[in-house]
């Protein structure tokens, strides 16, 4: 049962505390800072937040005294000779006639610090931390001092070894819409997914590129997209560009994926080498951002369905959560203690986690609801929190 | 020796920095920062990038004008000089 549950929030951390089957809020944490993703360590207990300066840069900060005071950690920053071919959205002058240009260069800067990872138990001060623009970096100190994995950011999807020289490849990563408020359209790793029974083993998903797995601890990267479609390109098949909105594993059965993505939600049993779309449309499950998966049963998993894609809010005024336990042959919706009109909530891809028979989600609207029983039913936690980023039980 | 004054939301993040007069050796806008790092370690990770550039959402003027070049911050602070630190009306 858990005792805590973290918001990333547009002005702070806030934290809830469980007494008996009472939740209360503390008073708001990093007060005024936008927190864009806060989590608890299991191995330790050390709160995280990844805080988004509007003014003065993302930073992280960490709390290893469950929230009482917090302290800032060094900055994680690209190395020198860190460079990414730069990308534009096309403008109102574009000329599609024009000579295709020589890819342009530039220096690579953390614009965000989008999600965090925690290495399994064996792995002590194992961090993993996901950035706008696509870099992975990795700490073995518990966040004193990080690394970028070169491997990943040298991909071939990428462009290549852009340290040594000009590209050797073409840039197959796209931007993500999360990029523009830096002022750049760069792609971000806001997903990264670890093995329980495998340390070497680790996936990634990109926006807008997809999902990427190394086998070897991080040495080595390959593409894991067959089987995800998009609706947004002239081949839905094509292997990269695509969005995956969240990606989540089973750790008890860590080859059962699952992603919710830009073009529905998909599935897959066999280590994300082969993905499965599992939407069902006339259940309104299809489009959304997070997606949560239960910790033993890998065909088990949850969805907040919204209304794609020019709407992106909740599907009729009325809020629900589905749930399927076998494997997104069938989706239930649950919508008891969830408001029913004139709701316009959207849930954004980090805001669910699941946590036995416990579910909590929050939204943009500045709402938290919780599942006691697996999503079934719900209550509301509170109604006036600034928007939500994340949601993490601790 | 120029003087060092910022906006009062920098004193949140180093409460070293403030009620005090700071005065650093005459330089580049790079060398003034660089002192005042010296003073309040991190500082300039608040107003710098990962390149060493600018961040876009700060501004410096050295007296009355404002630095444009945000990259290499080479303009000169002279010794009678103030180099003001903004957050700029726009981000947050």
């Amino acid at each position: 049962m858990p005792d805590m549950i973290l918001l990333g929030t547009r002005k702070g951390t806030v934290i809830f505390d469980r007494t008996n089957s009472t939740w209360r809020p503390r008073p708001i944490l990093h007060a005024g800072i936008p927190v864009c993703y806060a989590a608890c360590d299991p191995r330790d207990g050390t709160l995280w937040s990844c805080l988004d300066h509007g003014h003065w840069g993302p930073k992280l900060s960490r709390s290893r005294d469950g929230g009482g005071t917090w302290e800032e950690v060094l900055s994680l920053k690209y190395p020198e000779g860190a460079r990414y071919i730069v990308q534009y959205l096309p403008a109102p002058d574009f000329d599609p006639a024009a000579p295709v240009g020589q890819p342009e260069y530039k220096s690579a800067t953390v614009f965000k610090i989008w999600h965090l990872a925690f290495g399994n138990a064996e792995q002590t001060g194992r961090l993993y931390a996901g950035t706008i623009p696509g870099g992975l970096f990795v700490s073995d100190d518990g966040g004193e001092s990080w690394e970028l994995n070169r491997a990943l950011w040298n991909h071939e999807s990428r462009g290549g070894d852009l340290f040594a020289g000009d590209a050797t490849s073409e840039n197959h990563w796209g931007g993500t819409p999360a990029s523009i408020d830096y002022g750049v359209f760069e792609p971000g790793i806001h997903s990264i997914v670890l093995d329980p029974q495998d340390s070497n083993r680790l996936h990634v998903a990109v926006s807008s590129a997809g999902v990427l797995e190394s086998a070897d601890g991080g040495l080595s990267w390959i593409g894991r997209n067959r089987g995800l479609l998009m609706d947004y390109m002239p081949n839905p098949a094509a292997e990269w560009g695509h969005d995956p909105h969240f990606m989540a594993n089973c750790a008890g059965q860590p080859n059962h994926f699952w992603q919710q993505n830009h073009c529905g939600v998909f599935f897959s049993d066999d280590g994300a080498q082969n993905w499965k779309k599992v939407s069902a449309p006339d259940a309104g499950v299809h489009f959304g951002f997070p997606i949560g998966v239960d910790a033993q049963d890998g065909r088990t998993a949850w969805v907040v369905p919204a209304r794609k894609d020019s709407e992106r809010m909740a599907i009729g005024g009325g809020l629900y959560v589905a749930r399927t336990t076998d494997g997104g042959q069938s989706w239930q919706s649950f919508r008891k203690g969830l408001p029913q009109n004139d709701a316009y909530d959207i849930v954004l891809r980090h805001g669910l986690d699941v946590a036995g028979d416990y579910v909590c989600f929050g939204s943009t609207t500045g709402n938290v609801y919780l599942s006691e029983d697996r999503g079934e039913s719900w209550h509301c936690l509170g109604n006036h929190f600034p928007p939500i980023y994340s949601v993490r039980f601790g | 020796m120029p003087t060092v004054k910022m906006t009062g939301h920098l004193y949140r993040y180093f409460p070293t920095l403030e009620n005090r007069v700071i005065t650093v050796p005459a330089g580049s806008v790079a060398d003034v920062l660089r002192a005042v790092n010296e003073i309040a370690p991190g500082f300039t990770d608040y107003l710098l990038d990962d390149c060493g550039a600018l961040r876009r959402h700060v501004n410096l003027c050295v007296n009355e004008t404002i630095v444009f070049d945000r990259k290499t911050l080479a303009d000169h602070v002279p010794v009678e000089g103030t180099l003001f630190i903004f957050q700029s009306l726009s981000g947050g």
